[in-house]
């Protein structure tokens, strides 16, 4: 066996979920290449390269790979397919919008997703919203995966020295291109990767209110969040919800405030390790699920809270 | 410009899914099926899309069982025009759909395919970016804008870190995100003339391709149940808690 990760980065910067994505290769077993696509991205791949467990690192630095389009990188990762056994890739949107074309030009299934490992052929991965488990075998001998990163913990940013080759492989399929985008620009950690997220409800009222879990955010160095209700109702951007339709967080402190705890919102947060609810209705599930249940009304819990951290 | 729309059956968002006592699957019977969200917010941007007259006919397809045209039936009564059912009993892959949709855009060569960006039941998230890699297409996934003009659309995704917006060529595939419409109601009237309108049925093998499953499920569990665990009185004990005992902050 042997395993192809591509790595999730920003031209810059290696991404925390690919180390999670080389914990599932390590599990999966055999010799681990990780694929490093871009512009401008050296001293990207050359952080992989560092990896623990990591062989080979393969550098793609090319205008065409820049802002990641599927179809250009779809069409690398098919050309560099090779051998491997397993095309790996963390399941955020990135790897979510290449890999299944990858599969499909491969003629592979992909299995999205997985949450575990049982064997080289065997995976678990949720389904219905988090509600049920599916444990899927796949003989194929090549195979594409998506990797919930938050199910993995990371292997060491250092301890390996991985060889980086460059590839001179274009691959421009001309028929898609970059217009512009709108990242949300935050001095807190993101989402999916910060140690303690603080989440906030329909029963937060509006998007002002949350500058009261901004304030004690800051003081934990917490990322915030949002229910589904909350950015449906427009309260805050849709890169903030948490749950099975937005992002899945496994933080060691989740704080949920006025939140009532849909199951949505609970397939994205309930792997959290410590989970704290503060609401004001006694009967919301999220107490079902909550380390520490505070019953109160969040507009004084809240600031409180924050005066006495 | 023609759009195809595929759309698939799934158990009603709102149902609570149990998992059956052999483990084989989840238990379906009984249970109330509709169309998938995702695929709602599809056709509902396809009729907006005809509504401002860029579009001129919109075609839903489903490949599933002969219920599945209950769900094609909704999306006629919803501005479909017509449907095509890929009718079979077994269980069908993101793969094995995407064979089969290409096989149906190359029959219709429609300039747009708009399909929501995951089922609710198998939560794959395959299905779009497969057929438009199967049809040569290029993809905006994740959608929550989309421009028809000159030849081109242009979508906003929504991706990790916020928005991204891609101009693509057509003929294009889309994958509807949440927050890309808010689909409408059927009215009834509408709904009695959707029973007029054609829907085909086809065999997989009319299409010349094989749907045959390519991964296995070995057995389906019901999570790790997490328990409740105590409530505290005060901002100040739940403090506490957090330092001393969770040790979390």
């Amino acid at each position: 066996m042997s395993v192809l990760v591509y790595a999730e980065h920003d031209n810059a910067t290696l991404s925390k979920v690919t180390l999670s994505v080389v914990a599932a290769a390590k599990e999966i077993g055999g010799d681990i290449t990780v694929l490093v696509a871009g512009k401008g991205c050296g001293a990207v791949a050359e952080a992989a390269a560092k990896v623990d467990g990591v062989s080979k690192v393969l550098c793609a630095d090319n205008d065409a790979y820049e802002h990641q389009l599927a179809e250009n990188i779809a069409d690398l990762v098919v050309e560099l397919a090779g051998d491997y056994s397993h095309i790996l890739a963390a399941a955020t949107t990135t790897g979510k919008n290449f890999a299944p074309r990858v599969a499909a030009l491969l003629d592979a299934p992909q299995i999205s997703e997985i949450s575990d490992v049982v064997d080289g052929d065997t995976f678990k991965r949720p389904i219905y919203a988090g509600n049920a488990i599916a444990t899927v075998k796949c003989a194929d001998a090549k195979k594409v995966l998506t990797v919930r990163g938050t199910s993995f913990d990371g292997v060491a940013e250092e301890g390996g020295s991985a060889s980086v080759e460059n590839v001179d492989v274009v691959k421009d399929a001309g028929i898609s291109s970059f217009v512009g985008e709108e990242l949300a620009k935050s001095d807190r950690p993101e989402l999916t990767s910060a140690d303690i997220v603080i989440s906030g409800g329909r029963g937060m009222g509006n998007g002002d209110n949350f500058e009261i879990l901004y304030k004690v955010a800051d003081k934990l160095g917490a990322a915030v969040g949002a229910s589904r209700a909350a950015v449906d109702a427009g309260f805050v951007p849709n890169d903030m919800q948490v749950g099975q339709t937005g992002k899945i967080v496994a933080p060691n402190l989740y704080i949920a405030v006025g939140i009532s705890g849909a199951i949505q919102h609970l397939a994205g947060m309930k792997d959290s390790k410590v989970i704290v609810a503060i609401n004001k209705d006694e009967e919301a599930p999220i107490f079902q699920v909550a380390d520490y249940g505070l019953v109160a009304d969040l507009f004084e819990a809240v600031p409180e809270l924050d005066s006495k951290l | 410009m023609k759009v195809l729309v595929p759309i698939k059956r799934v158990v009603d968002y709102n149902v609570k899914v149990r998992v059956k006592a052999d483990n084989s699957g989840v238990d379906l019977a009984n249970v109330k099926m509709a169309m998938n969200p995702f695929c709602e917010i599809a056709v509902e941007e396809a009729v907006r899309l005809k509504e401002k007259g860029v579009v001129t006919e919109i075609v839903a397809v489903s490949i599933g069982p002969k219920a599945a045209q209950e769900q094609l039936r909704t999306a006629m009564a919803l501005g479909a025009d017509r449907s095509i059912l890929v009718e079979t009993d077994e269980e069908v892959q993101p793969l094995g759909i995407a064979k089969a949709l290409k096989a149906i855009v190359d029959e219709e060569k429609p300039e747009l395919v708009i399909l929501g960006k995951q089922a609710i039941d198998g939560d794959n998230n395959q299905t779009g970016q497969m057929l438009a890699a199967l049809a040569g297409m290029p993809q905006g996934t994740f959608a929550s804008e989309v421009n028809v003009a000159d030849g081109k659309v242009k979508v906003t995704r929504e991706i990790d870190g916020g928005l991204q917006t891609v101009e693509l060529s057509l003929p294009a595939v889309v994958t509807t995100d949440l927050r890309l419409n808010e689909p409408r109601y059927a009215s009834l009237p509408n709904i009695m003339k959707a029973k007029k309108k054609p829907l085909d049925v086809k065999a997989p093998a009319d299409l010349g391709v094989d749907l045959t499953p390519r991964v296995t499920t070995e057995k389906v569990e019901m999570p790790p149940e997490r328990s409740a665990g105590v409530k505290v009185g005060s901002v100040d004990e739940l403090v506490d808690k957090l330092k001393n005992e969770a040790k979390v902050i």
